[in-house]
Parts: C-alpha cells; structure tokens; sequence
C-alpha cells in the first residue's frame, strides 16, 4: 500500500506496471526509476519495504516533474500557443486535431461524441 | 524532423536585411513577406510583419513569446465559415 507524490496507490502490480500511474511516468521512466533505486521490476509493489519506498520518494521528488505541477506545465504551454495566436493554438481553441491530422472522418477525440445533424440531404441519383 | 543545429534557423535572406535596417533606423514600418517559412529571430520583436496567406497579407505583430515560430503560423491559408444551417 504504497502512497507517492501525493494520490497513487496501485496494489498487487509489478514495481514498473505501478509506477506508471503516477501522471509523468511512463514505461522507460519506471524502468530508470527502479534501476536507480535498485528495485527488481518484478517486485510487486505491495511487497516494497519502507526503505524502498523512502528511496523511491527520493528519487521522484528529486528528480521529476509530476502530477500536479507536470498538469499546469502543460496547461501554461498550451495557453502559451492560444495567446500568440499561432495556428497550434488556434486549432486547440476550436478543439480540433493540432498535428495536422485529417479531419474529414474520425478525429472523435478532440471534436467528442457525433453530433448528429438533423435532415441532413441524401445524395440523389 | 527537427532542422539540423548546424545550418541555424532559416530567415529568408532579404526579409533579415530589412529588419536589421530598420532595427538600425529605429524605424517602425510594416514589412511584406512571402516568406512564411522564416523563423521569427528575436530581432523581429516589436514590428509588424505582413504575411502573406496566399491572397492577400496579414499583419503579425511580433512579440517576445513568438520567437522560434514560423510566420506562416499567424497567416491562415484556411477560412471556416461554419458548416450547412437553414438555407433561405
């Protein structure tokens, strides 16, 4: 039952699985972490020891970003986009795709649930 | 793929010249450009530059948050009027 940087507490996983749901780290993050502080991958993390978690607490609070303070980083840098007025930030303005991505079909992340138009015309023969 | 360090950032050639020289006259002149793909150097900073969207030329006023983005990003080439509605 191990609680880091503040919410997280994923039990009966693998060391590197479990890290990964602390916002801010992903796979090779995990993986450097646990090498660092000298963790197996496998050790489950209910299975950690106080003094591994300790380190662990080291380490994340030493060395990265996370969470909270990640989440605003991104916030100020997409703000950042849509003030200048640049076409990043125009396209995150109207929440539509911003890498260039087609839009005719799909796209259904940014743009949400269908919105249907009623009495759409059919194509006539 | 990023552009590569050593060629450093693309400003085409004659648009650098007129914002040195003005830079240097302390002048404040819009200046027309075709060139959207120049990167916007920190001497740019405080002109308006006109951009052109490929019918006609849209003035950018550079500030400091701007730089390191191409002018081509602040002139639309696409106009979205909004789709269908109620035709009458």
């Amino acid at each position: 039952m191990a609680r880091l940087v503040g919410v997280d507490l994923p039990k009966n996983k693998r060391g590197v699985v479990g890290l990964t749901y602390i916002f801010g780290v992903g796979n090779s993050t995990a993986c450097t972490i646990l090498d660092e502080a000298k963790i197996s991958y496998d050790t489950k993390v209910k299975d950690w020891t106080d003094a591994e978690i300790a380190a662990l607490r080291k380490i994340l609070n030493e060395k990265y970003k996370l969470e909270g303070e990640l989440r605003s980083e991104v916030q100020i840098n997409i703000k950042r986009l849509m003030d200048i007025g640049c076409y990043r930030g125009i396209r995150h303005r109207i929440g539509l795709p911003v890498r260039g991505q087609g839009t005719q079909n799909n796209a259904r992340t940014r743009k949400g649930r269908k919105k249907t138009v009623a009495n759409k015309k059919k194509a006539t023969k | 793929m990023s552009r590569s360090l050593k060629k450093g950032p693309f400003i085409h050639y004659k648009l650098e010249q007129r914002v040195n020289e003005l830079n240097e006259s302390g002048k404040k002149t819009v200046v027309k450009t075709w060139s959207r793909a120049s990167m916007i150097s920190p001497d740019f900073v405080g002109h308006t530059v006109a951009v052109h969207n490929g019918n006609r030329f849209i003035p950018v006023y550079v500030t400091e948050n701007m730089v390191g983005h191409k002018l081509g990003e602040f002139a639309p080439t696409r106009q979205f009027r909004g789709h269908g509605g109620k035709k009458k």
